[in-house]
């Protein structure tokens, strides 16, 4: 049977890897190949970049930093931020990415998703979602789409565009509660569930881990083929290893 | 001694992974190429033949490249090394794109995969992505200092039926039990990604390098 995923999270800025809380008290996590080789040898199943570079100078960097990291650490590779041109995806496969994530290009031009995917093929096209709960407590669940770091509202619910993404092609979830992003308190289990049950591709928890639990709920409760997480990696609270060995002590398949 | 490596290149797929992954377990002596020129080919120790995409625009980039007798004459005469795709193409015929000819090298046929769900009632998603366990079927040498059972990366909706159960080489189970490797005298061709499959499937390269047949 198919192992489920650990997958550490490098937000990336102007060639080093960061952590923010909240977007707030951004701290240096490093050299992303150093990070990469140690998340590798740990047993990491795949690494995603986020490049988090606000000007567009520093947009080659990211490209570097994946030649880098391809030339040394042979898992799977997926690159976010700022991807918004076939142009972008062709830079980032031939820069030794396995995937892209096409998240804020995606609400704005949902045919991009269906282009990219009969060009480059399902399997490398990742479609990034930040959801956020809109409804009160007491109502339905019902989670709406967000761009802009969780900042803007786009009236798309979360459920339905996760299918629309799934339609056109898309060959992997990448699901952010915005709610929980940086928190440190779990992931929205409700929210990965609803996903889980509603595309038939592979879904990435992403948004609140805090401790190895938090990944064991994430499988269990939410439904995760896979569970992405930062922090308590980058300043090695928990190896890949630990959290691994953990999953399967809950049962959880994993690759030790 | 020095070799020369060809990973055959027909527009399918990054051969960027597959080239840094052999160039990073090859010796130093060892030329490593990337090309499409079938005198290269010709001219090569070794050929890794990998592949990504619907089976239709494989053989369609193939024919286009004019590598038909190219990478037949290889498959024939030296170590060859298919992945993905390029273990696919091999065989006689896919179900993919309402059917698609293949090179018929080996006979059987690429089928997809039923998908529902597992005994467990773990959905099967297609495309089977992610780390499976490979089952050696014997102690063929591209094996050695690979523990049995060891899980690869495999990113893929159709799988290899050969018609010979003995060319199996490996097996793998998702839903139903496929060959993920299948070897046949000097040719040897599995559908998992070696190239993004940690240690095991660097050496795996490793031992493909070392490979005589």
């Amino acid at each position: 049977m198919l192992a489920k995923r650990i997958i550490p999270c490098l937000d990336v800025d102007a060639g080093r890897v960061v952590k923010g809380v909240k977007f707030v008290d951004i701290r240096d996590a490093g050299d992303p190949v150093e990070v990469a080789r140690r998340y590798n040898e740990e047993g990491a199943d795949e690494i995603t970049f986020l490049d988090i570079t606000a000007s567009s100078d520093d947009r080659e960097t990211i490209v570097h930093v994946v030649e880098d990291v391809a030339s040394e650490v042979f898992i799977p590779l997926t690159v976010g931020g700022g991807i918004r041109t076939a142009e972008d995806i062709r830079r980032m496969l031939n820069a030794g990415a396995d995937k892209v994530a096409i998240n804020t290009a995606a609400v704005f031009n949902p045919e991009f998703v269906k282009q990219a995917t009969e060009r480059f093929g399902s399997q490398c096209i990742v479609v990034a979602i930040d959801a956020k709960q809109v409804s009160a407590e007491g109502e339905p669940l019902k989670w709406e789409i967000f761009t802009h770091g969780g900042r803007k509202p786009t009236g798309l619910d979360a459920i339905e565009w996760a299918r629309r993404m799934s339609d056109y092609g898309a060959g992997e979830i990448l699901l952010t509660s915005m709610d929980r992003d940086g928190t440190r308190i779990g992931f929205d289990n409700a929210l990965t569930r609803a996903i889980v049950d509603a595309v038939p591709i592979p879904v990435i928890a992403s948004g609140g881990v805090g401790n190895l639990q938090h990944l064991v709920d994430g499988v269990k409760q939410g439904g995760a083929d896979a569970v992405l997480a930062a922090s308590i990696f980058h300043f090695a609270e928990y190896t890949v290893g630990e959290a691994k060995h953990y999953m399967q002590d809950n049962g959880i398949e994993v690759r030790l | 001694m020095a070799q020369r490596v060809t990973v055959i290149d027909y527009g399918m797929g990054n051969l960027r992974s597959v080239a840094k992954a052999v160039e990073h377990v090859a010796d130093d002596k060892d030329e490593v190429l990337v090309t499409d020129d079938p005198g290269l080919i010709a001219a090569s120790d070794r050929i890794i033949f990998p592949g990504q995409g619907a089976a239709r625009d494989c053989m369609a980039a193939i024919s286009h490249h004019h590598l038909n007798r190219a990478v037949v004459d290889a498959a024939q005469s030296k170590p060859f090394l298919g992945i993905c795709m390029g273990q696919q193409v091999l065989l006689e015929f896919s179900e993919e794109n309402q059917g698609t000819k293949l090179m018929g090298l080996i006979a059987g046929r690429v089928r997809r995969f039923p998908g529902g769900t597992a005994p467990d009632g773990e959905a099967l998603k297609i495309p089977h992505m992610g780390w499976n366990r490979v089952r050696q079927g014997y102690g063929h040498p591209l094996w050695q200092g690979i523990a049995q059972e060891s899980r690869f990366y495999f990113v893929h909706s159709y799988y290899v039926d050969p018609a010979q159960q003995e060319l199996v080489a490996a097996t793998t189970d998702y839903g139903v039990s496929f060959a993920s490797a299948i070897a046949e005298g000097n040719l040897f061709a599995v559908q998992f990604h070696p190239e993004k499959s940690a240690d095991a499937g660097l050496q795996l390269l490793r031992n493909f390098l070392n490979w005589t047949v």
